[in-house]
């Protein structure tokens, strides 16, 4: 029995706790991977309070994470919604809606780099034919966010239709039939039965979407790389694109401050752990004031 | 139980439509229903597309104005020039080794794991369980540096199995199949195999892996996807540029010949379409039972 759980351990205890413990020992010290490691005490930390491009990285994530998460919900529920009550060709509607969600998000950030380009890109090409002026899109710290946002509302909206959907088929029809009898519209079964009755999914999609939400990486690091010959991931134009883990990514392997890193890491940990608990307190919270289950 | 459960649902869910395509009343509602369905699945598929339109066309076609919304001739020129600018073959064959390795080592480890957590009772089963959850919470970042530092001293960096030996277990897959396996393993034919004089290890090839293939099947292509397109420990740790695995191959294409629209999008194309194909051989399985973690 313990051969079996052995190689899981052996791993987890190399590459799980040793570096956690590891990158604690290391944000109090001031190393570049040469030489010795000089202990410092909290100044990594103090420098990160009082550091902007943090603060910066930490409104951009932000703005992505709001800009693309609540469309990205409400569009899933809507989509889970409809497919709950398709039921012919079910399996080609949910397998194109997830297709988003496995192809790799490097290409979807190259392809979107393209679709959403200044001059010979689709998007601004479309709004020109509907009449509407070319957007800046990836030359605005504005345009950046939205850019980003939609590439992950692209790629993640299916896939939380698909976890609605199984909610709501196991939500059982005897509560639909009975408020149908009680004349209930389709409408009002939606939000009267349906939504409250699928609490425990939108805590799950809410908090899973937090959690990587405030972590984006790829995205922005593909999106703004053709910067990274002067600058090296710096977020692009006006570091729109700089998340807390690019700011990270930069910091430690661009310049490498690895102490200084290690700092940067916790204090995203600790932002992340804190809204996690919020979006779920927000979500479980309604369970109080909510029609019981 | 699990199949039991998923037969069921879809008994209530048809069993609930049913009346109403009998009686067929408001059928506009269908009709937008449908049409709406079937714009987002166009939107869905639509850069998919927009990639192949762009992969196949030559780069002056695709700045001409109004741009084509045609798939043009120029694939395989495209494809040439990426195989002849970067190391593209070399970057897909190390992306397949590590995929696959890291997938049967996952595989492999998890079940083991699994299986002696779901169906043996031993000292400290609970505590090593509730552990083994925990890392769930153990967020990537805070490891990566020291990870790489310890792949330096290992002198990993720059190999492949700097990808393949962190990743080789995980709490997710554990716990997965944990799950799968008190629901699929019945205690009668452990007992029965035990009788029969078999250990840990036979009853794990005979009893075990037999009733798990399905979950061992979604646990693979998911695993297998993840590695696939993993971005950010692989830019990190691969130091060589001419020794990555594909996504940063795609990347790197893209910072480096970014003007060259039509080559840089045959690499995207060349990078999601395997997976691409794995994943609609597993479709059906791995949607059905990607939501199960969720609906609990």
């Amino acid at each position: 029995m313990y051969v079996a759980i052995a190689p899981f351990f052996i791993l987890f205890l190399v590459f799980g706790v040793y570096p956690t413990l590891y990158s604690l020992v290391l944000s109090f010290q001031d190393w570049n991977g040469l030489g010795a490691p000089e202990w410092v005490g909290t100044e990594n930390f103090v420098r990160l309070f009082s550091d902007d491009t943090f603060y910066l990285a930490v409104r951009n994530t932000f703005v992505i994470f709001v800009l693309s998460t609540f469309p990205m919900l409400i569009i899933a529920v809507a989509v889970a919604a409809m497919l709950n009550n398709a039921v012919r060709f079910s399996t080609v509607f949910r397998i194109a809606y997830f297709i988003p969600n496995i192809t790799s998000v490097v290409a979807m950030a190259v392809l979107f780099g393209s679709i959403f380009g200044e001059n010979f890109g689709i998007a601004n090409a479309f709004l020109n034919a509907l009449g509407i002026a070319d957007v800046p899109w990836l030359s605005t710290p504005f345009g950046i966010q939205l850019t980003i946002s939609l590439l992950i509302t692209y790629q993640w909206t299916g896939y939380n239709a698909i976890i609605f959907l199984a909610g709501m088929q196991a939500i059982g029809s005897e509560v639909y039939e009975a408020a149908k009898l009680d004349g209930a519209g389709p409408i009002r079964s939606f939000f009267s039965i349906t939504l409250p009755l699928l609490r425990p999914t939108v805590i799950f999609v809410l908090v899973v979407s937090t959690v990587t939400g405030l972590q984006s990486f790829t995205e922005a690091q593909v999106l703004t790389g053709s910067s990274s010959t002067t600058n090296p991931n710096s977020g692009g134009a006006g570091q729109g694109g700089l998340t807390m883990v690019l700011y990270f990514y930069q910091q430690a392997f661009s310049y490498n401050r690895f102490g200084y890193g290690a700092a940067i890491a916790w204090g995203v940990f600790l932002i992340v752990v804190i809204f996690t608990i919020i979006s779920w307190r927000s979500t479980v919270g309604r369970k109080e004031e909510g029609p019981r289950s | 139980m699990s199949t039991l459960t998923r037969t069921a649902t879809e008994r209530i869910t048809t069993g609930g439509v049913h009346p109403s395509r009998r009686r067929r009343p408001a059928s506009t509602s269908r009709v937008v229903l449908y049409a709406v369905l079937g714009v987002g699945a166009l939107i869905s598929i639509f850069p998919l597309y927009w990639l192949v339109v762009m992969a196949s066309n030559s780069t002056s076609d695709i700045y001409k104005s109004p741009p084509t919304f045609l798939p043009g001739p120029e694939l395989f020129a495209n494809i040439t020039k990426v195989f002849e600018r970067i190391d593209f073959g070399g970057s897909l064959l190390n992306t397949i080794i590590v995929a696959c390795s890291v997938t049967f080592l996952v595989l492999l480890f998890d079940s083991l794991a699994a299986f002696a957590f779901a169906k043996f009772d031993f000292p400290f089963r609970r505590t090593l369980f509730t552990i083994t959850l925990v890392t769930f919470m153990l967020p990537m970042q805070l490891a990566v540096i020291p990870q790489f530092i310890t792949m330096t001293n290992f002198g990993w960096t720059g190999q492949l199995q700097a990808l393949i030996i962190p990743a080789a277990a995980n709490a997710f897959g554990i716990f997965w199949l944990r799950q799968y396996m008190l629901s699929s393993i019945p205690d009668e034919l452990m007992d029965a195999s035990v009788i029969d004089g078999a250990g840990f290890f036979r009853q794990y090839v005979t009893v075990c892996i037999p009733l798990i293939r399905p979950g061992l099947g979604f646990l693979g292509i998911f695993t297998f996807i993840a590695a696939w397109n993993d971005y950010m420990w692989p830019l990190i740790v691969l130091t060589n540029p001419d020794h990555v695995t594909l996504q940063v191959a795609t990347a790197q294409l893209n910072t480096a010949f970014g003007q060259d629209y039509g080559m840089v999008m045959a690499g995207a194309l060349l990078s999601v379409l395997p997976l691409l194909v794995v994943f609609l051989l597993g479709a059906k399985q791995f949607i059905g039972d990607i939501a199960k973690g969720a609906v609990k």
